[in-house]
């Protein structure tokens, strides 16, 4: 139980956690604004070239331009709906995937060699064969995405499958649960962790993989528009966009980090 | 509910080797009788039990219930496993409910059957927490009363103290012993621990190092109707004690 009253020791030890805090968001916004204001003034007094490193005004000014002429939520849209669609399709099917493992260890003896052959194979390599396959579109760029995450969604779900604790598996046994209680009932509770982490992974690979198809065939996205800034040397709309995905990727991880937070409440996990 | 091992043989087998654990087990246990099994770490003793609970098979020999062989688990029997094993994301409730959940027999008389039980075992406040908000005592007791809430007619608990620090150990034994004999279960107990055999059972079965067979069968009529609390102060105790002592030793 807490006291109601709070001591004056407790008092000082809240308020230090509190300055710390503002400290430490002092100083890491301070560290941004010190970044971009280095990097602007470099340019202004022509330490360096800002047509080759551009500048934050210019990359604000080609911001403004995309956001004008409405480029910007074309190409973020496309890139983002790309990457959750990959991402969510990847996501079931490798957890789909495990869970068959998982049933059927003859299973995943037969297929072991093949997702270690998979798994190692630099994924990208593919990219040719999807476009041949899938046309040159979002099929193929998400058929990229599924490639690069997939294999590893399998792997790090099954692995975490196969550690359950011996002790509770015996026990539900022991209670004549059925293969099915087993999976529902412990251990994809037991390996809450592994999935949220397995989904953390899997939104960094989403967007390698969204990025990766359309550097090699888009005509929209933010990939293709760092492809065709690069080739007709814009670098202004290069640093532009690397800067939306940069906010757009961390945007989609703290939105693993709310489901987190809110199936840890639903589920009443606390660790 | 009465128990008859006959002439079990248990054999592993493995890519390099096979391993006898367990070799011509013959005894019984009496209905509503506490009866420990003790012996050397890897004779076989947790392998004994998993095969009372149906969850392995003899190589040979078999286990009666009620003079009925055991085939597969069945809900006569409630398994205590090493350690709590309480599921951390689930409440007190959810993991003391979870045997009816498991076999679909949620009804409200069941249901209430449960709350009485942690009533009266100084539980009913905790139903919404979570295991981790218990102590290592509270947490035992609700792992026993998630073993009597299907009304299992008998109990194997495996090494179920063996986590618990020594002052937790005593009480704890002591409270589950209450429990056992109040609800009049009979009960099949593995430890390693001699001293906490004496001061559970009215049988102590000995077993050998590996191949586990029946070295000795230690009955202990001097200690009948004590506590746990009471018996480690009786004059017997040591006595017993020794004896047992000797028996693992020479086995070992």
């Amino acid at each position: 139980m807490v006291d109601k009253k709070i001591s004056s020791r407790r008092q000082e030890y809240l308020t230090q956690l509190r300055h710390r805090k503002y400290l430490v968001w002092t100083a890491r916004l301070g560290l941004l604004a010190v970044f971009f204001a280095l990097w602007e003034l470099s340019a202004r007094l022509g330490w360096i070239d800002a047509f080759i490193l551009s500048s934050p005004c210019r990359i604000g000014k080609t911001l403004a331009d995309l956001y004008k002429t409405g480029e910007l939520w074309l190409h973020l849209g496309t890139s983002c709906l790309e990457t959750v669609v990959g991402f969510l399709l990847g996501t079931a099917a490798g957890a789909l995937v495990a869970v068959a493992l998982w049933l059927s260890p003859t299973l995943y003896s037969v297929l072991d060699p093949y997702l270690v052959v998979l798994n190692s194979l630099p994924k990208t390599a593919l990219g040719p064969v999807f476009i041949v396959w899938m046309g040159a579109g979002p099929g193929a760029i998400i058929a990229m995405t599924l490639a690069i995450s997939l294999v590893v969604t399998i792997l790090e779900i099954h692995n975490g499958f196969l550690s359950t604790d011996v002790g509770k598996l015996r026990l539900l046994q022991s209670l004549g649960a059925t293969k099915r209680q087993i999976l529902f009932k412990v251990v994809i509770p037991a390996n809450f962790t592994t999935i949220i982490n397995a989904l953390k992974v899997n939104v960094g690979l989403s967007w390698v993989g969204v990025i990766m198809g359309e550097f090699l065939v888009s005509r929209a996205g933010l990939g293709y528009l760092i492809v065709y800034g690069s080739q007709v040397f814009k670098m202004d709309l290069v640093m532009a966009t690397v800067l939306l995905l940069a906010l757009a990727a961390a945007g989609m991880y703290q939105g693993i980090l709310l489901l987190e937070k809110v199936l840890k409440k639903h589920l009443g996990v606390s660790s | 509910m009465t128990v008859r091992f006959e002439q079990i043989q248990k054999i592993f087998q493995s890519k390099h080797s096979e391993v006898c654990a367990l070799e011509d087990i013959s005894f019984r246990v009496d209905a509503g009788s506490f009866v420990s099994i003790v012996g050397p770490s890897g004779c076989g003793k947790s392998t004994l039990l998993n095969i009372l609970a149906g969850l392995e098979t003899p190589t040979s020999g078999r286990v009666l219930l009620d003079d009925v062989p055991v085939e597969g688990t069945t809900d006569r029997i409630g398994y205590m496993p090493q350690r709590d094993q309480l599921f951390p994301w689930r409440t007190i409730w959810g993991n003391v409910t979870l045997g009816l959940e498991i076999q679909k027999k949620k009804q409200p008389q069941q249901l209430q059957r449960i709350r009485e039980l942690l009533h009266r075992y100084g539980l009913e406040s905790f139903e919404k927490s979570l295991p981790s908000q218990l102590s290592g005592g509270m947490r035992q007791r609700c792992a026993l009363i998630r073993t009597l809430a299907t009304d299992p007619g008998l109990l194997l608990l495996d090494e179920p103290f063996s986590a618990l620090d020594y002052q937790t150990r005593l009480s704890v034994s002591d409270d589950i012993h209450t429990i056992i004999r109040r609800e009049g279960k009979t009960a099949l107990l593995v430890t390693h621990d001699i001293s906490e055999a004496i001061s559970m059972s009215d049988r102590v079965v000995v077993l050998t190092a590996r191949p586990g067979r029946v070295k000795t069968i230690c009955d202990l009529p001097e200690l009948a109707g004590l506590s746990p609390m009471e018996r480690r102060d009786h004059p017997m105790f040591h006595r017993f004690f020794n004896d047992i002592w000797k028996e693992l030793d020479l086995g070992g």
